[in-house]
């Protein structure tokens, strides 16, 4: 069952790598060859190895240029770096949540030029030039979101850990054109997973600002 | 109380949204101290191993490594203690082995923590973890609680033999259960498992632990449902630490379902390491991790058997279940199986005699613990899937049957309370009620003619019943005592009234998405008469709320609502006096309503504000009165609450494929009185959103070597949105006599209700088909349903 709603709906945007210096690390480590002989080399030459792998990711840091909720990011980062931690554990945005790290459960889900992306499963560098929006973007200001507002009037949720991931896929299933019946939305809606049940109020939310025709 | 007045009863909007809904909400994990640290747990791939010996020579050099513990250091610590004592029939203690911070001699199951290394950076301490290396030697292993206990099988404990935790029986002497049951014109009999499943939380457990050197001061930021029973458990029996020293704070938390409960030995451990390092040190499990390491509920293996008289009338029920406890004792382990699960087989009938035994299990499984409903969903899936089989057997109708079982209306004032038979006794109550309604909206003749009708044309449609009673409100202290407790069971609640007349209140109980901020205020505004704004909340941290018991069993509302109530009553008490001395009056002639204070059947009156301000700025004041207006609670509850319900759910079985699609569901609940019937609706949603799911879709699946298989979301079939029809959902209220608000507690009744009802229509529809069935195991995955109509069951 989730292996097909999740390819259908909060499938990431295929996206280029902008041709980033890859390679170089690549070949860097190949040469110290930490990758494939770490598990199996004596433990002298893995100590040397990963003081390599040390340097090495001392000088791999690809810089990035993010626009993360209308601000302006330059940064360098590690290219293992998911954009979901990039925003968590760098940047302190820590709205956007992590629930499995393996785009299962949807709690990580932003927006990227527009489209709903799962964060966790997102490197950091393959964004470089994007449009970011987080849920702390979502707002303008103190006037919240119709999405937000209408998550509040019906009760859309309740511990709140999905609920930025939700709203973010409920406003991406709205303007992609997939919230016209109850159906839609809930099949469109079933790659982020509420486990205190809420589905029926989010429904509900959803199908408001829906026929509200406000510009979501 | 006044009940009148203001905002009981109303669908308030919850106060809390907007922090969650704006990404402003504090988890555990997005605390981040300075100087952190973060910690990786190397955990056993195996299920039952002996640990030879554990190399760290490699992992200690690995970039940021602060610090690498394994079992040899924690060993002169005490494990993590189990609150709640279960005895064997002859009197014995239960078997209680050491459930170590990290394991030494032998890991018993797959995610058994060996060694923790901690680092600079989330990543570090993760590559360090691959680079400890173990040396296992394999040991055979068992995972299935009815089978661990035969001759031979594999010992997870060297003290329990047979790999029994205890023994344990509840109710009428097994001879005269025997008696009735031999007596009975018919005798519906049932085996099942009442399968494993993971509580699934979507914030998983995360704990940061820091020490001050200045202060000597612990403080322990945890995803918990309960903050000063972790501070106790972890310092009085496990750490020795100094509880005046140490701060436990549970922030907001994302969804608990009874998993953070728990003291997990994650907790103690950094705590107790921080000290070591002198720096925070945080962790948070990972998906797989928390399948793995978070305590598991249900898994019960089970044999019922109910007696019927000619007219249908239950004469007696007897049973046994063997329990899967896991590897080790959880918190609450050994009380879910017993009793949690044997008082409630009374149900909602007269049933004149039970007998119910329990054998508890240890298995190289995954602790198993309270999970939402927690031994009441197992119990009502018994008695329901009884019922509904019965009524199939002898050929009537399932409705009636219950009609001609149920204990009769009762409100607990006028008449008395019903004693069961399994030790407890019911509150209040009106069976017929919830059930007469359920039928209403239900259409039940139009669907049984529907029914019919489809099955005529080859299509397989069902209903499924099941009217349930769950104990909340958890608990009186002296009765949990009696019954095994290591600990109280009331509630704190504190009231403290601002200079200016704002209102701070400390409550004990911990929300993680009930809405107690909401809810608390709106009691709290309409017992003083002020704005909800007024009003602020606190919970979750043990340096500001002096106690508590936390958030479980559907307690919050009856037990620390209550406690708060007794507060506000001390509150308006010495309000009355202070008013009385302003307006020159006897306090005796005070009444309070609407916020101000006035002098009975006169118009002079001070307002709430200004009697605050008057405690505070005692000039023109009683002698003999203390200035400030501030007190402080606690609440033991006279009895359980009782709240109950009748469920039902419609679905159409797919002939071809097994497919079962839910296709209408109906929840008729009566929790007592409602304050806010928007969050109550809530809960139900979300309770039957779980019971459905372990129904149809969730199972934790262990294979012989006591592999988890389904370890991950892509595996573990969770519930989604387009699961789900649109609920029908209705509340009947019968109030609770016996606390202040005359609530019973909602959080668990969806789940414990509708588990029985969704497997009893697959059975009903397959029954229209002329499929005898008499069980699928759950979940009822297309395949099991398809080969359940392949070969009929011989009755």
């Amino acid at each position: 069952m989730s292996i097909d709603k999740n390819a259908g709906n909060n499938q990431p945007a295929a996206e280029n790598n902008n041709g980033l210096p890859n390679e170089d690390r690549r070949t860097f480590l190949k040469k110290t060859s930490a990758v494939v002989a770490l598990a199996l080399t004596p433990p002298t030459v893995l100590k040397a190895a990963s003081m390599d792998e040390k340097i090495a990711a001392a000088f791999e840091q690809v810089k990035i240029t993010l626009n993360i909720n209308g601000n302006r990011h330059k940064l360098a980062v590690e290219p293992r770096v998911t954009l979901l931690d990039l925003l968590r554990e760098d940047l302190k945005l820590t709205g956007t949540k992590k629930g499995c790290d393996y785009g299962q459960c949807g709690a990580c889900t932003v927006h990227v030029n527009g489209q709903r992306v799962l964060a966790c499963l997102s490197l950091a560098v393959m964004q470089d030039g994007k449009k970011i929006t987080t849920i702390e973007g979502l707002a303008a200001g103190e006037k919240l979101h119709p999405m937000q507002e209408a998550f509040i009037k019906h009760d859309g949720l309740q511990c709140g850990y999905c609920t930025p991931g939700q709203i973010m896929s409920a406003v991406a299933c709205v303007r992609e054109g997939q919230a016209n019946s109850e159906g839609q939305i809930r099949e469109y809606m079933s790659g982020n997973i509420c486990r205190c049940g809420a589905y029926p109020n989010i429904v509900n939310a959803i199908l408001e600002v829906k026929n509200g025709g406000q510009k979501v | 109380m006044s009940t009148t007045n203001g905002m009981i009863g109303k669908s308030v909007k919850r106060v809390e949204d907007k922090r969650f809904i704006t990404g402003k909400g504090r988890y555990t994990d997005d605390i981040v101290l300075p100087l952190q640290t973060y910690a990786c747990f190397v955990r056993s791939p195996y299920a039952h191993a002996k640990i030879v010996g554990v190399d760290l020579e490699v992992a200690k050099a690995m970039p940021g490594v602060v610090a690498i513990y394994t079992g040899a250091d924690v060993a002169a610590i005490n494990g993590v203690p189990c609150g709640w004592q279960v005895n064997f029939k002859n009197g014995d203690t239960m078997k209680e082995p050491k459930h170590a911070l990290l394991v030494e001699d032998k890991a018993r199951y797959v995610g058994d923590a060996v060694a923790v290394v901690i680092a600079e950076t989330r990543e570090q301490a993760k590559d360090a973890a691959q680079m400890v290396l173990v040396d296992y030697e394999e040991l055979p292993v068992t995972v299935d609680a009815a089978k661990a206990v035969k001759p031979g099988a594999p010992l997870v404990h060297d003290l329990a033999p047979n790999n029994i935790c205890f023994d344990w029986e509840l109710g009428n002497p097994k001879e005269e259960v025997d008696q009735a049951l031999a007596d009975a014109a018919h005798l519906t009999t049932l085996e099942f498992v009442n399968q494993r499943v993971v509580p699934n939380a979507i914030e998983p457990r995360s704990y940061n632990a820091a020490y001050d050197a200045v202060s000597e001061k612990y403080t322990l930021y945890t995803s918990t449902q309960n903050p000063h029973v972790i501070r106790l458990l972890m310092c009085a029996f496990v750490l020795g630490i100094p509880e005046h020293k140490v701060r436990v704070v549970g922030p907001d938390v994302g969804g608990g379902f009874g998993s953070k409960i728990f003291h997990y030995p994650e907790e103690a451990l950094l705590t107790w390491a921080t000290k070591n390092i002198n720096r925070p040190i945080k962790w948070t499990a990972e998906r797989t991790e928390s399948f793995l390491t978070d305590a598991h509920g249900r898994d019960h293996v089970t044999k019922a058997e109910m007696g019927f008289d000619t007219t249908g009338k239950i004469l007696g029920l007897r049973v046994k279940t063997y329990a899967n406890l896991g590897a080790y004792l959880s918190t609450f382990g050994p009380c879910v199986p017993t009793y949690l699960h044997g008082t409630l087989l009374q149900g909602l009938y007269t049933t004149p005699k039970i007998n119910v035994d329990v054998t508890g299990v240890f298995t190289n499984t995954t602790p198993v613990d309270a999970y939402r409903g927690a031994g009441r969903p197992e119990a009502t899936y018994l008695l329901e899937r009884l019922m509904d089989l019965a009524a199939h057997e002898m050929e009537m109708d399932p409705a009636e049957l219950r009609l001609r079982n149920f204990i009769p209306p009762f409100d607990g004032v006028e008449q008395p309370g019903f004693q069961t038979q399994v030790a407890l006794q019911y509150d209040s109550g009106n069976y017929e009620g919830v059930l007469t309604k359920g039928l209403e909206m239900l259409g039940y003749k139009e669907f049984r003619q529907k029914q019919q009708e489809a099955a005529q044309n080859g299509k397989l449609l069902g209903v499924g019943f099941s009217t349930y009673i769950e104990a909340c409100g958890i608990a009186p202290s002296a009765v949990v005592g009696s019954l095994g407790a290591r600990a109280g069971l009331f509630e704190v609640g504190q009231v403290r009234v601002q200079p200016t007349g704002k209102v701070s209140v400390f409550t004990g109980s911990h929300a993680h998405g009930q809405g107690h901020e909401t809810t608390f205020a709106q009691v709290v505004a309409s017992k003083l008469g002020i704005p909800m704004e007024d009003i602020d909340i606190v919970h979750g941290d043990t340096d500001s709320v002096a106690f508590g018991m936390g958030t479980y069993g559907s307690r919050s509302l009856a037990v620390g609502g209550s406690a708060i109530i007794r507060s506000l009553e001390k509150i308006i008490e010495k309000g009355k006096k202070i008013a009385a001395h302003r307006l020159e009056a006897n306090a005796d002639d005070m009444e309070f309503e609407h916020g101000q204070f006035t002098v009975k059947g006169t118009d002079k009156s001070v307002s709430f504000g200004d009697v605050a301000l008057t405690a505070y700025v005692p000039h023109i004041y009683p002698k003999d009165l203390e200035p400030g207006l501030d007190f402080s609670s606690f609440y033991d509850p006279a009895n359980f609450t009782y709240p109950f319900g009748c469920h039902i759910a419609v679905v159409e079985v797919e002939k071809d494929t097994g497919k079962v699609a839910l296709q209408r569901f109906i929840a008729v609940d009566d929790v007592g009185n409602i304050i806010n019937p928007m969050i109550v609706e809530g809960q139900i949603h979300g309770g039957v959103a779980q019971g459905v799911g372990q129904a149809l879709f969730e199972g934790a699946e262990y294979d012989s070597n006591g592999q988890l298989t389904n370890a991950t979301y892509m595996d573990y079939c969770m519930p989604r949105a387009d699961d789900f029809p649109l609920f029908e959902t209705a509340t009947q209220v019968t109030p609770c006599p016996h606390n202040p608000l005359g609530v019973k507690g909602a959080g668990e009744a969806g789940t414990i209700g509708s588990t029985p009802a969704v497997v009893n229509a697959v059975i009903d529809a397959l029954w229209s088909g002329g499929h005898q069935v008499k069980d699928i195991r759950m979940p009822l995955t297309s395949e099991r349903v398809w080969r359940a109509m392949q070969t009929p069951v011989n009755t």
